[in-house]
């Protein structure tokens, strides 16, 4: 059974300027016909499925409809047409530090934070101490909220949302919280949950993450479809090679193709910044004063071009020494 | 319809519980003179309206501070109540965009706190019971029964208004002025026995005036309501009940695209 299914849906999303006008503005624009509400189409006819332990990254440019899809998962809107099913709780991180009060303690935000992710209060006495020293909050337990740094408050919302276990998280662009050291915590962290067999969405731009935590790939463009696949390393390939042409691929042909435009370019990059580093070494070789810099080169050399050592042994450098 | 309720809500129990602790310490900054305030807001209300209105209407009234009191103390709830009410979908808006939460949560958790505070001014409104001679009488307790109505009836009035509030933010001072013109047909400080039978009837369609009635004819004259009447309170609450109800039912989904 599937944990998570979408069949065909699409989500209508009505913008205009019915926001913020007061009744009185709203009947004279009526009256004046002034009133425009405008209708489109946030996702239309997505189709997915999940099963237990899977990871699913939800890729696309900016305005794709991959957060209203979320929250459709989330079930915060409801699908226009079509149908959503869902199985197990969910713990939804959708911009990690909204939705705290900074007049209460850190303590209160935290039951409050775990009440609202649907846990009860004995499992959020159990967990609490947990949640406190993962983020690295001992010292602040009794203080307001607003009191705190923007990195701490992120960090509390992190241990929240990845302590308490749900069945399915939702992640939004929420993995680079904190400094280094507390990335590299809830990097291994999210490692951990994922090895126990969680289900996860990952909304992210970073195609690396995508590529290391991910094992289907669903491809929105404008609210479209582009694919739904378990093939990670090629559809990454090919929508990096989209990130730099903008030419959406269609068919299968379309993305085997990018896909191989884009490892060509990778590689031509590669040579590229090869080339640039002999010449740098080579220039240093050539003009290099200090014995020092010239062994570091050397040394350098011989690790990551060994065949470039070859072209020197009939140089008149290599004599002289 | 309502078992479906009681479920969810035994299901949010935990998160109801912490939502109307937030809400209470917000209000009251966790001070005691919050608290002590609130209680004796409505009173210097009352005192104000004493020392204006017992001149006028006082002479012909036995027990005229009574009187006005149970006015004051009902009014004064559905006042803060709706009030309340009113923001509390717009102010937690942001969690709800992020969170799927059943959205009356807001409203009833604001309405506690509204519930403490005419708890509060209830028992000093026994007091000066006590203090102007009326005497006790079993039949105090039927006043559950208004109480009971006037929670429901503001509940729905506050689910009505906070679905407002998120379409047309101007509503706050619309509702201001409403309250005010139902603060003086609600025949807080004079008494109409003065008017004819049928602009005495009129005043029946005002629900927060039978509410007050349904007090003072308990407390002051000593009897008990007609069965029509208590059915006239009953209809009123669940009318604005079913209507806030079927309001947030219907754009349980849509108060997302206006904040």
């Amino acid at each position: 059974m599937s944990i998570i299914r979408a069949e065909n849906v699409s989500i209508r999303y009505i913008t205009g300027d019915f926001k913020d006008i007061g009744l009185k503005e709203y009947v004279l624009r009526r009256l004046q016909g002034k009133y425009h509400v405008k209708e489109f189409w946030a996702d239309k006819n997505i189709s997915f499925a999940l099963e237990q332990g899977d990871m699913l990254g939800i890729i696309g440019s900016n305005g794709a409809g991959k957060s209203t899809l979320l929250k459709a998962v989330s079930g915060i809107m409801i699908p226009t047409e079509g149908h959503m099913e869902i199985h197990g709780n969910i713990a939804a991180l959708l911009e990690l530090a909204s939705g705290f009060d900074g007049d209460l303690t850190v303590r209160e935000n935290t039951y409050l934070r775990g009440a609202m992710l649907g846990y009860t209060r004995s499992f959020m006495n159990e967990k609490y101490d947990d949640i406190i020293s993962f983020a690295e909050l001992q010292d602040f337990q009794d203080r307001k909220f607003k009191q705190l740094s923007s990195g701490m408050k992120s960090r509390l919302a992190f241990s929240i949302a990845c302590l308490v276990s749900p069945d399915i998280l939702i992640l939004d662009e929420v993995l680079s919280v904190g400094d280094g050291a507390f990335r590299k915590k809830s990097g291994n962290k999210m490692k951990e949950i994922l090895a126990s067999g969680v289900t996860g969405i990952l909304v992210s731009h970073s195609i690396a993450q995508v590529r290391e935590m991910c094992n289907k790939i669903l491809w929105l463009d404008h609210g479209k479809q582009v694919a739904f696949t378990d093939q990670v390393e090629l559809y990454c390939n090919a929508y990096e090679q989209f990130l730099f042409d903008k030419k959406l691929p269609h068919t299968e042909e379309e993305i085997q193709a990018a896909s191989e435009a884009f490892l060509e370019r990778k590689k031509e990059e590669r040579e590229k910044a090869k080339k640039a580093e002999t010449k740098k070494l080579k220039a240093v070789l050539e003009a290099g004063e200090k014995d020092t810099v010239l062994q570091a080169a050397l040394e350098i050399i011989r690790k990551k071009q060994p065949e470039l050592l070859r072209e020197f042994d009939d140089d008149p450098l290599e004599d002289e020494d | 319809m309502f078992h479906s309720i009681a479920l969810k809500l035994k299901k949010n129990q935990f998160l109801f519980e912490e939502l109307v602790k937030r809400d209470f310490k917000q209000k009251y900054k966790r001070t005691v003179l919050g608290m002590a305030w609130s209680v004796l807001s409505p009173l210097l209300t009352l005192l104000v309206m004493s020392l204006v209105f017992s001149q006028f209407f006082g002479r012909h009234t036995p027990h005229y501070t009574i009187y006005l009191f149970c006015g004051t103390l009902v009014f004064s709830y559905f006042r803060e109540s709706t009030n309340g009410g009113m923001n509390s979908l717009m102010s937690n808006a942001n969690i709800f965009s992020k969170v799927n939460v059943p959205k009356y949560l807001f409203l009833l958790s604001k309405n506690v706190s509204a519930l403490i505070n005419f708890g509060l001014t209830l028992c000093v409104f026994f007091l000066f019971v006590f203090l102007d001679g009326v005497t006790f009488h079993p039949r105090f307790v039927l006043l559950i029964y208004p109480i009971c109505c006037l929670v429901l009836f503001n509940v729905g009035v506050g689910l009505v208004l906070s679905a407002l509030f998120v379409f047309f933010r101007d509503i706050s001072y619309l509702y201001d002025v409403f309250v005010m013109l139902l603060q003086y047909m609600s025949a807080i400080f004079y008494t109409i026995d003065g008017y004819s039978p049928l602009m005495q009837k009129l005043f029946l369609c005002n629900p927060v005036y039978c509410y007050i009635k349904y007090f003072r004819v308990i407390v002051l004259e000593g009897m008990v309501p007609s069965l029509s009447f208590h059915l006239l309170c009953a209809f009123y609450a669940v009318v604005m009940l079913v209507i806030g109800g079927m309001i947030y039912k219907v754009n349980n989904h849509k108060f997302l695209y206006y904040i």
